[in-house]
């Protein structure tokens, strides 16, 4: 048994954290927030000069040919640095469900694209539960032309592409890919929780499109896009338990109370525990999801489900303690915690919410 | 990442299943559980049919009545034996804490003799660390030992001594100096349960079981020959012996979980199964994580140890977590059990009364090797390197601690 990431991988790891550490400091989410910006893109740039959109992209659709547990710690140091970028979008999504669903020659068109950062891709996804005002992605493809409306795309006003899920005219759902950059669809930033990752209403007037593959088996690729996709936020969001743990550690210890240190007091250190410890159960069923992606197809299913739910609720309860940890500090502005209390929310949300990856995960159990 | 055995651990955990199969007995549904008088003979037959087999502490060196091998060697052994329904964690508590400390301190001579006799549970050893009054603060202990001439002289009293009742041998912390800070004045011995002066008495549980006893000492006599370590270097002799328990525990803290996945697949409620319930399906949803994180954080740990590093006090995490989940479980499944939770004949209640048991058992769980807020401590100060609270016993002699 060897359930940990190899040297090359920490090493990889240990390279993205310096970098993000000197270009990506919280405040660069504070910036995307204050600015309305829709990504950072210098930093974009500066990412995929490094390789990091290329990495689980096979080398002949101009990718690095590395593996998911590469993506997967370079996904812990995003979620460590609270990065403004359209990762979660074009690479765990848009990226991925083109290597799923897509045909041989989509795929040398679309990939190098992705690959090189010079294309960004979101993905609508077949939401099927209902905003206030109305269905959330009620797109239809008749004969690949796209009408209806999708909400909530995260990054989708950034983006030169979406991968669209919408229904024929005899309601079966599959990909669509359509080009941004056309008058049939217009877009509109919409207010978020978090607006350093920022979601978009994409609306579609016959819009023309191009289906993925030949469409078949798309409940199939679908799920294991999100079970993919649930792995790899997974590690974004034990990255941010692990930041905000930090900053409750820190703080805690500089700050005098009654004559000694904030940190000594047991109510704090006991609140330190249990993040640490809900950290540490997220990661653990990361670092399982991580190997299921590589190695144990049969066991990802639950082990994404597994990683996904831990990860939620140790990244809402890590950030928010770690308001609590800062007091009154912890509720301005000026401060980071809000930043990543934010990012939790929003990343709990993306790809189906809690009560939905319990059932996934409880009907697992069920029928295993 | 990968959780391959490499061909060595195959060839070792093959052997195993062999000698398993032909000599374990197999788990039956069913089967009543047996008295505590039968359970120990049981398990001193499974010690001594395994030590014959040559697979008993398989880390140990071979000269002690170990195999040689390491830590990972006993991993495989307990996943394999885990599927058996042999004791074999019976006296995990007198060979896991007190086998190191023997290990560690004893004379060559004196290893010789006792470790095979440990290993093979043809003696029976305990630890006896806490006392009335030195619970959480173990090392407020008060037992005394008195130097007289070439022997000490005991006086006082253990308690939550697990095993004591059945004990050959105990390891014993007593404080030998008053006169310095606590944690300079205690000294580590070996005991004879048998000899005079030593007296012990079960302690019925909340749960009607009896597993703990109080040890009364009155002028016990002990050769300093029996000192294991320095005079006065009891408190680093004890955490090392601590430390090995955590490791002992890590892993094997039943957290309750397929028992709730197997009560919920088998049960209804007016006439639906449980299961189809949202509310019992949350639950499911959120236990499982933790024990599925648990185990994950278990092969972690594993992997470290495997490359050479020491268990650390995350460790800790396994017991906290497992602990609480396993009386929420049980508190849980006898809510789901509605009217008929209360009930304990165990042809009756599912899973032999399982549940019932727990919610009366799992309380001393959250107390036993470290409270869970000493866990949560030990996490704070050791693992994140938080501050300790400002103490009033600090560098102060013993005798003047307020008490």
């Amino acid at each position: 048994m060897n359930f940990d990431f190899s040297d090359d991988q920490k090493t990889i790891q240990d390279q993205a954290r310096l970098v993000l550490s000197r270009e990506c400091p919280p405040d660069r989410a504070r910036q995307a927030l204050e600015h309305a910006r829709a990504y950072d893109e210098t930093l974009w740039k500066q990412v995929a000069e490094l390789g990091w959109p290329a990495i689980a992209i096979d080398e002949e659709f101009g990718g690095l040919g590395m593996g998911y547990l590469e993506l997967c710690v370079i996904a812990q140091e995003l979620g460590r640095a609270v990065a403004p970028l359209p990762f979660t979008a074009s690479v765990y999504l848009a990226t991925e469900a083109v290597k799923l669903c897509a045909s041989d020659t989509q795929k040398a068109e679309w990939l190098p694209q992705l690959a090189s950062g010079d294309a960004i891709a979101c993905v609508a996804l077949p939401e099927t539960r209902s905003l206030n005002h109305g269905a959330i992605n009620t797109v239809t493809a008749i004969d690949a032309v796209l009408n209806g409306t999708a909400q909530a795309v995260l990054h989708g006003h950034a983006a030169d592409f979406a991968i669209v899920a919408a229904r024929d005219e005899a309601g079966r759902m599959a990909f669509y890919k359509a080009d941004l950059n056309n008058s049939a669809i217009q877009r509109q930033v919409q207010q978020t929780i978090d607006p350093s990752q920022a979601m978009a209403t994409l609306q579609f007037t016959d819009a023309p499109s191009e289906p993925l593959g030949n469409g078949e088996d798309f409940p199939h690729c679908y799920q294991q896009l999100l079970d993919r996709a649930a792995v790899l936020l997974s590690f974004e969001q034990v990255g941010g338990c692990e930041a905000v743990i930090d900053m409750a550690k820190t703080y805690t210890e500089g700050r005098y109370a009654f004559g000694r240190q904030v940190a000594s007091f047991q109510a704090i250190k006991h609140k330190l525990a249990d993040m640490f410890v809900a950290k540490e159960l997220a990661k653990s069923n990361a670092y399982y999801g991580a190997w299921a992606m590589t190695d144990g197809e049969r066991e990802l299913p639950l082990a994404a489900a597994t990683a996904r739910v831990s990860a939620i609720n140790a990244y809402y309860l890590c950030s928010k303690e770690n308001i609590q940890a800062h007091g009154g500090m912890g509720f301005t502005w000026e401060f980071d915690c809000h930043l990543y209390y934010r990012r939790a929310q929003l990343l709990s949300s993306v790809i189906g919410s809690a009560p939905v990856w319990k059932n996934r995960l409880t009907e697992q159990l069920l029928t295993a | 990442m990968d959780f391959k055995d490499t061909p060595e651990q195959a060839a070792f955990r093959a052997e195993v299943r062999q000698w398993l199969t032909a000599n374990a007995r197999p788990k039956q549904t069913g089967a009543g559980r047996p008295s505590q008088a039968e359970r120990y003979d049981d398990a001193k037959r499974w010690y001594k049919k395994v030590a014959d087999a040559g697979f008993a502490c398989l880390d140990w060196p071979k000269e002690y009545g170990g195999a040689g091998l390491s830590q990972i060697h006993k991993v495989i052994w307990s996943q394999e034996v885990a599927n058996y329904a042999e004791p074999d964690g019976y006296f995990v508590i007198g060979i896991g804490n007190c086998g190191p400390a023997i290990m560690h301190f004893a004379s060559e001579q004196q290893k010789q003799h006792l470790l095979p006799r440990m290993a093979s549970a043809e003696d029976v050893w305990c630890q006896m660390f806490s006392e009335p009054s030195a619970g959480s603060d173990v090392a407020g202990l008060r037992t005394s030992a008195v130097k007289q001439g070439d022997k000490w002289v005991v006086n006082g009293q253990k308690i939550w001594t697990s095993g004591a009742q059945h004990s050959d041998y105990g390891v014993i912390l007593c404080r030998t100096d008053t006169e310095v800070s606590k944690y300079r004045g205690m000294t580590m011995f070996y005991i004879d349960m048998h000899q005079p002066g030593v007296d012990v008495k079960p302690i019925k549980q909340m749960d009607g079981d009896a597993h703990f006893n109080e040890v009364f000492f009155n002028d016990a006599e002990i050769p300093d020959s029996q000192r294991l370590g320095e005079i006065g270097g009891g408190w680093g002799a004890a955490l090392l012996v601590l430390m090995n328990e955590r490791l002992a525990i890590s892993g094997v803290q039943p957290d309750g979980f397929p028992e709730l996945l197997q009560l919920v697949k088998t049960l209804q409620i007016d006439g639906k199964p449980v299961s189809d319930n949202p509310s019992v399906r949350e639950h499911l949803a959120d236990w499982y994580c933790q024990h599925a994180g648990i185990k994950a954080s278990t092969n972690r740990m594993l992997t470290a140890v495997a490359k050479g590093g020491m268990p650390g006090a995350e460790a800790a995490l396994g017991k906290l977590v497992g602990a609480v989940m396993n009386q929420d479980i049980a508190n849980y499944a006898l809510q789901l059990l509605g009217e008929s939770g209360p009930v304990m004949n165990p042809d009756i209640a599912p899973q032999q009364a399982h549940f019932q048991k727990t919610a009366l058992f799992s309380p001393g769980i959250r107390l036993a090797g470290g409270t869970d807020e000493v866990m949560r401590n030990i996490i704070a100060e050791q693992v994140l390197g938080m501050p300790q609270e400002p103490r009033a016993d600090k560098g102060i002699a013993f005798k003047d601690i307020p008490s």
